[in-house]
């Protein structure tokens, strides 16, 4: 176990690497330069060279890639934070330390500075959405998986793909006009400032209420499938026969096993839910993270971008290792090999 | 040669006719009902030219006073005085065109991809694991932000962003199927006869792979078509004025609290295909499975 798991973090750094240099790579594509972009559509061609050669935005692709590398990994100072260049960047922890994500060339402040907290600001969103679409998935999966092709499973099927039909700057746009503007009991901005004179916890209303009903659905038909898979197994048959009422077979018996499986979707709903409100926080001007990676994507400011897909990959690889220990220590017939 | 007795049985049997079995996903209420939603926006698209509609870009100044729906323009204006019904119509151009081509893309790569790591195995299908890892460790969104914001939106960047984005995950589908046909007798057979890698591939293997791979086309011309919206939504669509569902939205969430009907009526237009599709593959799912 202990050495399947040292496997896969190893594979887990060698994926980040690839995936943070396919970023550095895929960002040479982007049309204009960040010094163009910070100085505007008026400064002459000089300023916009000179500036570029400060942040040594001309070096070659592969030269930056391996300073990025060296910065993060505190072998190196930050080459942009010397007090000399005239660009007033500087980190309080100072310009070389392991972890040093590099300076926001949008937000103007160390990325380590700013990029947490927008990260727990979603963490908060998608943790309250969470902690709906568990139960909610559980209830509509176990209830039409329980006898496939009933009435009850073809309504609550078909409930469960309109949901997940509706995406999320769809239903934005529905709930809004519903509880914002015809019937003004909800904030349609979600600032978390008090500023509007709603409380927070109403701001986190609908943000929420859009994630889950987009994807609820989905868990609910994977729980589904799973369960329709655990009735046809002889051994439940058994349990009915032998007269044991149909709620200990079920919670008992059932949904035990039902659960194994939809074990590996719940934990990936976590890394959706983590990157995948992107839209979620833009519609409703919520401080996120998603938001945060489209700003800097729109920008080009590397430093934002790489920092936010690392943090993003090592959630998702981290989820599929946890999410493949947990199946082995809830379904004992899978090894280790 | 001794004339057979005719069969007593015969002339009955052939005096009832077969009854005429309707393809299987038609029987499923659920699988129609998507089929309707779909074939009335195919039709809406391919008619769009020669319906009486009002140009998609003209502007109706006068009616930017009072854009909401009116006998002139059906389902109002939007902010700049532009026809929303014409604008749906000529924006289901967009996504029925864009969409399908984005699908068919990433399922060829999918399949081909998939074909060759569970049929070739060893290293071949160990590199192509690795490499899928690091695309799906990618959460898709943030994938398509980072590319298009990127390299720009076109109709042949999102094309390419999605089959970057969804042939892993067909390969993989492809990959676990063919793994377990390749055991099959028929692949031996036709190894036997001496058939080339490539004809088991396309001949033998790939027909047998058509069941869940028209599900998971149908579905996953829903997520495109949710992804198209998303890129439009985020300001990452095509190009202005081309009409664009998620990008209509976009311009005129600024002005929901007054006009809300000018992102009510894309973002029903977008349920509705993508529920189309889901129904539809639902159907089919339902209507193939074995008894």
């Amino acid at each position: 176990m202990a050495g399947f798991i040292a496997k896969r973090l190893v594979l887990m750094l060698f994926t980040m690497l690839a995936a943070s240099f396919v970023v550095f790579a895929v960002t040479e594509f982007a049309p204009g330069t960040v010094a163009r972009k910070t100085l505007g559509p008026y400064a002459s061609q000089q300023q916009v060279d000179v500036l570029s050669d400060k942040l040594k935005a001309n070096d070659p692709l592969l030269v930056r890639y391996v300073r990025w590398l060296g910065v993060l990994a505190g072998a190196i100072p930050d080459p942009l934070q010397d007090k000399t260049n005239g660009l007033g960047f500087s980190d309080p922890r100072g310009p070389q330390y392991f972890g040093n994500f590099g300076y926001s060339t949008l937000y103007k402040v160390p990325v380590n500075d700013m990029m947490w907290g927008r990260l727990r600001n979603t963490a908060i969103l998608a943790g309250f959405a969470f902690a709906l679409i568990i139960p909610l998935s559980i209830l509509f999966g176990v209830l039409s998986g329980l006898r496939e092709g009933s009435r009850m499973d073809r309504t609550l099927s078909i409930l469960s793909i309109c949901f997940t039909s509706i995406p999320e700057f769809a239903s934005g746009v529905f709930l809004v006009t519903l509880f914002v503007i015809l019937i003004p009991v909800l904030p349609g901005t979600s600032p978390l400032t008090n500023s509007g004179g709603w409380s927070i916890s109403s701001q986190f209303v609908l943000p929420v209420a859009v994630l889950v009903i987009y994807d609820f659905g989905y868990v609910a038909r994977m729980i589904r499938i799973s369960m329709v898979g655990v009735m046809e197994k002889p051994y439940i048959r058994t349990a009915i026969l032998k007269g044991m009422s149909p709620r200990r077979v079920i919670l008992g018996h059932a949904l035990r096993n039902a659960m194994i499986a939809p074990f590996t979707v719940l934990l990936l709903q976590i890394n959706f839910l983590i990157s995948g409100v992107v839209v979620t926080e833009l519609v409703f001007a919520y401080p996120g993270f998603g938001r945060m990676l489209l700003e800097a994507s729109l920008f080009g400011d590397i430093a934002t971008i790489e920092a936010a897909t690392m943090v993003t990959v090592a959630i998702a690889v981290a989820t599929q290792l946890i999410g493949d220990i947990g199946y082995m220590i809830l379904n004992p017939q899978i090894r280790v090999v | 040669m001794v004339a057979l007795p005719k069969d007593p049985l015969q002339d009955v049997m052939v005096a009832r006719p077969a009854p005429r079995r309707l393809p299987r996903v038609l029987r499923s209420k659920t699988a129609l009902v998507g089929i309707a939603l779909v074939s009335l926006w195919i039709v809406l698209a391919i008619l769009a030219p020669v319906l009486p509609l009002i140009p998609p870009n003209a502007q109706d100044f006068a009616a930017m006073a009072a854009p909401t729906p009116s006998a002139v323009h059906w389902f109002g204006t939007d902010i700049l005085g532009r026809d929303l019904f014409s604008r749906l119509i000529f924006g289901s151009r967009t996504v029925l065109a864009v969409a399908p081509l984005a699908v068919a893309s990433a399922t060829l790569v999918g399949i081909a991809i998939g074909m060759l790591a569970g049929y070739c195995g060893g290293y071949v299908d160990m590199l192509i694991g690795r490499l899928s890892d690091i695309v799906l460790a990618f959460p898709v969104i943030v994938l398509y932000v980072i590319l298009i914001a990127n390299v720009g939106p076109s109709v042949l960047n999102i094309v390419i962003a999605t089959t970057i984005a969804s042939a892993p995950g067909i390969g993989r589908i492809v990959r676990g199927l063919v793994l377990e046909m390749k055991l099959q007798g028929y692949v031996a057979a036709a190894k036997l006869r001496g058939e080339s890698t490539l004809h088991i591939m396309v001949v033998e293997l790939l027909p047998n792979c058509r069941g869940p791979l028209i599900v998971d086309a149908c579905l996953r011309l829903g997520y495109t078509i949710i992804t198209i919206g998303i890129l439009g939504f985020l300001g990452l669509g095509l190009p202005p004025p081309t009409p664009d569902w998620g990008s209509m939205i976009r311009e005129t969430t600024t002005v929901i609290n007054v006009w809300p009907h000018m992102s009510l009526i894309p973002s029903v237009a977008v349920v509705s295909l993508v529920l189309g599709f889901n129904l539809l593959a639902d159907g089919i799912r339902e209507g193939t499975k074995r008894r």
